[in-house]
């Protein structure tokens, strides 16, 4: 993978003077998501876009801005796990729409970064709701590859991606057996064909050479999962391919799997344990969308919790570029039933950095960590408290999107001013 | 993969519109005896007249009935009446299956089951206004898309009822979430997508045995871009906005030509003329059935100006829109909603999936509201449907946020009242007065709370879910023995 540090990340101004910039979020209900548990009434210091100090007691350096967050709560930003975010403005419309490419004879190296669009409206209506991280995925199209995707954050900045190379993403549930050519088996088989490619690849490829299944630049872009270096995230739900995909992962280790979506994980919750594979799970997702999820349970949550798997919570029931702002009232719905609280805020925030291995740097408020920081007028799982302040590497960002921009111009359905020319 | 598909498939297939408020207190009768409802020139035989040819407008009567219900009284909770009343240390007195008391110092009958709701919250069972459960049930297999006959632009001969598969596990989730009465349409890829039901949400072995008695018919129309993508494709009409109202307009003429013709058949036989009875028609039949006044429109329409062209072809035809379901352009034409007796059916937060749902604002519902139009939460959506409370959370803080002074009890006619109204079943169901049916849930907090969960579900007073009882708990046939039966 590569990784894209931003200058602010690295304690250095990215503009004007080299003064160090201090701000204080102080007065609200501090989550660390560290052992320093909850601080009521706490102090979050950021020097230079990193979070320098957290406490009760923090000392406030003079000079430093103070946002005082008024007894709300404060918190690391959300860390989306799954979204399609600056690929889609319009998903019906194949012109404003890059997650996937349904006529392409390349799969494994199709890599998101390319299209990604930090300019996306959407960046902005998910950034006032609170995310701040996010991966990005694409979609699969007519390959059990969708490609390569990427991690970044939502402040709308062109260096706003900061790793690509990130991960991969395969299909292995009943649509990818379809892509395979109608049947698990040929999926499988396929997948076990790809990684030989890429085992073999450059010596196979050469002097023009065909591959079993993945070209060449293909079977290229895969030598990095198969190593273990960069994580394939495979989309299964039936437990039976859970267990498939468990195995797969032990017969090509040092392979590293996440699961995403899950929908039967935990009636094998054990295994995945056992096997310290993630989870990629949306919590609301209870009905039997297919013959691959009869086991769908608003309880699944909870039990891969007890079980001891790692778990991060999705939207994909609702979408990954619109509504991934609704992240926090999905995890509230974990809450409703039966995760522990601080379990499920976790689960969006420093559970998803970690699975994406970056979670030194993003999901908590520790001193070290990047100052992705949210200020919220209630507990942020309630479906009635939204953000008031949200900081991104330090910086504080506008609180306005081109949705918010239409409600301000339409607020006031009597006013005789001409809607056009209201802004 | 990324499954949006899941959303997208049921806005192609089901997107839906339905009735209007101001006609929602016109309840047919409020009987329980599954007659037709039957008025006008479209009545089934009672003048005893058996020459004249009518038209049944029942042929596929309700067979619901209750389960059996004891007198419960529901003590200290706070209650939302669902029509802007907020009681605290609250009762409510069920009898035989109707409300019969709401107030703070009900005494308990002798024979009364007493339930002690103190830190809970009690309110009308939830109304969903736009479903597709059952026509587009889970699994949703092949097998089962059968929401939307996209067979012709025009199909308002088909209904929904005769497609709703009973066993969908859907009915008992939404029930965990306390929907008590749900009305499920065709979907918006035609113009005329066919009949919607007005269903009870109880388990049963047909759709017979859910269909609210004497609820109006619907009729599921579609603006924009469903239809014109479907034909368009396809090389027909319509392929445009244009072709869109071209083709609702000549079914309209179409439709008054016919109703004309019956109704003048209907005088001349009743005067003893000799007369010819046309020829039935069953697409006419429901066009008809809107013209008289007895089917109400749902039009799924999202933009603003969209709006406003249906808003004038309902005056060049004499009908009356009943609900715009999305509307996701309603905040810039709440004033015409208003003036024009149309009720809006909203999401509180989504759009994005297509150009027509590109301008959504998470104060849609509360400036619709704010601006004295009726407006409402719909779901759309299987999952949706479970947490309407949560949707209406949402829209109400967002506005309240605007500026905007919303209470909390004002605002639960949103998921209540208001989607009762424009289902034209106001006089039954939809807020907790007393004669109306017994259709209460009882929620673990305030339902404004992402953490609130129903705890007990009453439907016609019947206990029909109960959160801590698995045997008040309905498995359809499908989850029966597979891995999820029993979950929620």
């Amino acid at each position: 993978m590569q990784r894209l540090l931003s200058l602010l990340a690295l304690g250095l101004a990215a503009t004007g003077p080299a003064l160090a910039q201090e701000i204080a979020v102080t007065n609200g209900r501090v989550i660390t998501n560290t052992d320093q548990g909850v601080i009521e009434n706490g102090t979050v210091l950021i020097r230079d876009g990193v979070v320098v100090a957290v406490g009760g007691d923090v000392a406030i350096p003079e000079g430093a801005r103070t946002v005082d967050a008024e007894g709300g709560w404060i918190t690391p930003g959300i860390f989306a796990p799954f979204t399609q975010l600056g690929l889609i403005e319009v998903a019906l419309e194949d012109s404003a729409n890059d997650a996937s490419a349904s006529e392409t004879g390349f799969s494994v190296a199709i890599d998101v970064s390319d299209a990604f669009n930090p300019r996306n409206s959407y960046i902005a209506s998910n950034r006032i709701e609170g995310l701040t991280r996010f991966a990005v995925f694409p979609s699969t199209g007519e390959e059990l590859f969708a490609g390569q995707g990427a991690l970044g954050n939502t402040s709308g900045r062109n260096d706003s991606l900061f790793e690509f190379g990130s991960f991969v993403f395969a299909d292995l549930s009943q649509s990818g057996a379809a892509t395979a050519g109608g049947s698990r088996e040929a999926a499988w088989l396929f997948l076990e064909a790809a990684f030989d490619d890429a085992r073999a690849y450059p010596g196979r490829y050469s002097g023009g050479s065909e591959g079993n299944v993945l070209s060449r630049l293909d079977a290229a872009a895969l030598v990095d999962v198969t190593r273990g270096r960069v994580p394939l995230v495979m989309s299964v739900d039936r437990a039976s391919d859970i267990l498939r995909a468990i195995r797969f992962a032990e017969e090509h280790a040092p392979v590293r799997l996440i699961i995403q979506g899950g929908a039967e994980a935990w009636m094998v919750a054990s295994e995945l344990a056992e096997a310290d594979i993630p989870v990629l799970i949306d919590p609301v997702r209870n009905l039997p969308f297919s013959f691959d999820s009869l086991g769908s349970t608003l309880e699944a949550p909870a039990r891969l919790d007890a079980a001891g798997v790692t778990v991060a919570y999705t939207t994909e029931t609702a979408d990954g570029y619109f509504n991934a702002r609704l992240l926090p009232q999905h995890a509230g719905n974990a809450v409703a039933h039966g995760v522990p609280w601080d379990d499920a805020f976790r689960a969006i925030t420093l559970t998803p950095a970690e699975v994406y291995g970056v979670g030194d740097q993003y999901g908590a408020l520790a001193p070290g960590y990047v100052a992705d920081v949210v200020v919220w007028d209630g507990d942020p799982l309630e479906v009635m408290s939204a953000p008031t302040h949200v900081f991104i590497d330090g910086q504080e960002t506008e609180m306005e999107s081109r949705q918010t921009r239409l409600a301000e111009r339409y607020r006031d359905i009597e006013d005789t001013t001409p809607f056009g020319y209201r802004h | 993969m990324i499954s949006d598909m899941t959303r997208w498939a049921a806005i192609l297939a089901a997107t839906v519109a339905l009735a209007s408020c101001d006609r929602g207190g016109e309840t047919p009768s409020g009987s329980d005896d599954g007659d037709a409802a039957a008025t006008g020139s479209t009545n089934t035989d009672e003048s005893g007249d058996s020459d004249i040819v009518r038209i049944n407008l029942d042929p596929y009567p309700s067979t619901y009935a209750p389960l059996p219900s004891g007198t419960t009284l529901i003590t200290n909770a706070t209650i939302f009446d669902g029509v802007g009343g907020r009681i605290e240390n609250g009762s409510v007195l069920i009898v035989d299956g109707r409300i019969s008391a709401i107030g703070t110092d009900i005494e308990a009958p002798e024979d009364a089951t007493v339930i002690d709701a103190s830190g809970r919250f009690v309110t009308p069972g939830v109304i969903d206004i736009h479903s597709h459960l059952g026509v587009y049930p889970s699994p949703s297999v092949s097998a089962h898309s059968d929401g939307n006959e996209l067979t012709q632009p025009n199909t308002a001969e088909v209904w929904a009822e005769h497609s709703v598969w009973p066993q969908d596990p859907g009915f008992a989730r939404a029930l965990a979430g306390g929907v008590t009465t749900l009305h499920v349409l065709p979907g918006s890829g035609n113009l005329f997508g066919g009949r919607g039901v007005t269903l009870r949400n109880v388990p049963s072995r047909t759709v017979q045995g859910m269909k609210f008695p004497d609820a109006p018919y619907t009729l599921k129309m579609a603006c924009g871009e469903n239809p014109s993508r479907v034909y368009g494709n396809r090389g027909s009409s319509p392929a445009t906005d244009m072709g869109n109202m071209a083709g609702y307009r000549a079914s309209w003429i179409r439709a008054r030509d016919y109703r004309d013709s019956w109704h003048e058949y209907w005088e001349d036989a009743e005067a003893g003329e000799e007369a010819t009875p046309p020829t039935r028609d069953l697409e006419l039949d429901t066009l008809m059935g809107v013209l008289d006044g007895e089917i109400l429109v749902q039009m799924h329409c999202y933009r603003d100006d969209q709006m406003a062209q249906v808003i004038d072809m309902m005056h060049e035809f004499d009908y009356q829109v009943t609900t715009f379901h999305h509307a996701v352009e309603g905040y810039q034409v709440a004033d015409l909603l208003r003036d024009n007796d149309i009720c809006a059916a909203v999401w509180a937060d989504w759009g994005g999936f297509k150009m027509e749902a590109y301008d959504p604002i998470r104060e849609n519902l509360a400036l619709i509201h704010a601006a004295g139009a009726c407006a409402m939460i719909h779901s759309d959506d299987g999952l949706g449907i479970q947490r309407l409370n949560q949707e209406v959370a949402k829209a109400l803080s967002d506005g309240r946020r605007l500026g905007l002074d919303i209470s909390e009890e004002e605002a639960f006619a949103w998921l209540t009242s208001n989607p009762a109204r424009a289902l034209g079943i106001f006089d039954e169901t939809g807020s907790l007065e007393a004669g109306k049916r017994g259709d209460v849930v009882i929620w673990s907090a305030n339902p404004y709370s992402t953490y609130a969960v129903a705890d007990q579900v009453f439907i016609d007073g019947a206990l029909m879910y109960d959160r801590s009882d698995p045997d008040r708990q309905p498995v359809s046939d499908f989850e029966l023995g597979q891995p999820g039966e029993g979950d929620d």
